[in-house]
């Protein structure tokens, strides 16, 4: 089944066309990697799924962009609602000045849950799932910003799972990582895909071909090849993408 | 040029000259077998020396690139495909060697009337052309001169199948030198492996050059 579906997909920003025409259905419970050159429109096709190019003035889209088999887009859609059903990480760690605890605690009480006890269980549970617990349960209240930047990376994530969408966009999530923490972080996303379905934007090709299922190659605001991951690395049927992933241009 | 380009190249130019080599090296066990000169077949033999230290350095050449330049697609491809065509070539080098240390080995018995009747020299320039019309199919990436080859294994193998009768029906004839007879089917043995290697590398070029497999009779993409 698809949960995410673009369909005659254009988008621009003012005069810009920023994505043009693009088709491209995404699998439940499945990685894909987001991949193309600087200013491709990678970023802004992940920022689509949580309308968050919302805050951007004067953009135009075309077209439909479906979550599990609905448009997103379409008038009275409620998008605070598609926000908690879409988790973001982003490039940069960015927690929120509070405890490690509040960090994970704040989605839970922004959405109207105010027992305690709930609150701690699904603290304790997203911070189990990122596989940071061990090392931060007997500092739950200490700041955040005391945790390395992969540990804070990893605090991001469980923060997006502990409100339990169903899809965790991640923009560049490692680039700002050392190589330890990228590999964890990279190890976590092989986990949580049994249970979510992720849509990762990334420089590294190597992650991309270690991480995701498919791949989308992205260049100048079209979709030029979209496949298995596995495909796009052993044997690409579009010149442009064999010349990207080669570094060939890019 | 990117730096993985570069390396590519470098490795497609020691894959050539280790070629050229071994080609070489054939045809002077040719010359050793036309004259049962064993003087160059000493030579012969010292070169296989040279051959196994190109291999390993190739062999050491592509672990660099998968290790430090990740390659992916027509590059990774090519790699594959020249580790295991650094594997073929190396095979053929020692058949030549071998052919030469038969030759450094004989005493006594004439073998001028069985190179003759099993057209021995014939399937070797046969194999020695194999080695260098697939060799040029690979520096012109041309799929179709690699297809060629499978053709023309085959004959050589049809000449394996008539030598080896010739051999038999000598062995009958003169129980007495069985020995000598079985050492010359083992010289026709490996010219027709030779030509299987030939295959084998011209198989290598189709994979890389298209990502099909043709092995094993497969025809299907990688």
């Amino acid at each position: 089944m698809n949960k995410i579906e673009s369909k005659n997909l254009d988008f621009y920003y003012g005069a810009q066309h920023a994505l043009k025409n693009i088709n491209l259905a995404i699998k439940e419970n499945t990685v894909t990697a987001l991949i193309g050159p600087s200013g491709c429109g990678k970023s802004t096709f992940l920022r689509l799924f949580n309308r968050m190019n919302d805050l951007i003035a004067n953009t135009k889209l075309t077209g439909e962009i479906l979550i599990d088999n609905k448009n997103i887009y379409a008038k009275g859609v409620n998008v605070d609602a598609l926000r908690k059903q879409t988790g973001m990480v982003f490039q940069k760690p960015n927690p929120f000045p509070k405890s490690i605890f509040e960090n994970v605690a704040y989605g839970l009480k922004v959405n109207g849950i105010k027992d305690r006890k709930e609150i701690e269980e699904r603290v304790e549970t997203s911070i189990k799932q990122v596989a940071l617990w061990d090392e931060v349960k007997d500092k739950l209240k200490k700041s955040a910003f005391e945790l390395s930047g992969g540990q804070q990376q990893r605090l991001c994530i469980a923060r997006a799972l502990a409100i339990q969408p169903s899809v965790i966009l991640m923009d560049e999530p490692t680039s700002a990582l050392d190589p330890i923490s990228t590999s964890k972080v990279e190890e976590l996303i092989y986990e949580l895909k049994s249970k979510y379905t992720i849509v990762i934007v990334t420089h590294n090709m190597q992650q991309a071909a270690r991480v995701s299922d498919k791949t989308a190659f992205f260049y100048l605001g079209e979709l030029v090849e979209y496949n298995t991951t596995k495909e796009i690395f052993t044997n690409p049927k579009v010149e442009r993408t064999q010349n990207y992933i080669t570094g060939r241009f890019g | 040029m990117s730096m993985i380009e570069h390396e590519i190249q470098v490795l497609k130019s020691e894959i050539v000259d280790m070629w050229k080599l071994v080609s070489e090296q054939m045809r002077d066990s040719m010359i050793t077998l036309l004259k049962m000169d064993k003087q160059l077949a000493s030579e012969t033999v010292a070169t296989e020396k040279q051959v196994n230290a190109m291999e390993l350095k190739i062999d050491r050449s592509c672990e660099s690139i998968f290790a430090l330049h990740n390659p992916v697609a027509n590059d990774l491809r090519l790699v594959l495909a020249l580790l295991r065509i650094n594997y073929n070539l190396e095979k053929i080098g020692d058949i030549a060697a071998s052919i030469a240390k038969f030759v450094k080995k004989t005493q006594g018995y004439d073998y001028t009337p069985l190179i003759e009747s099993t057209q021995v020299l014939q399937m070797f320039e046969e194999a020695r052309d194999l080695l260098d019309d697939v060799r040029l199919a690979f520096e012109k990436e041309d799929v179709q001169l690699a297809i060629n080859i499978f053709k023309r294994d085959k004959s050589l193998n049809e000449l394996n199948k008539t030598a080896r009768s010739v051999i038999i029906n000598e062995i009958k004839k003169d129980p007495e030198h069985v020995e000598e007879l079985l050492k010359m089917l083992s010289v026709i043995r490996k010219l027709e492996r030779a030509g299987d290697q030939s295959k084998s590398i011209a198989e290598e070029i189709i994979f890389f050059i298209e990502a099909k497999i043709v092995k094993h009779g497969h025809k299907k993409n990688s």
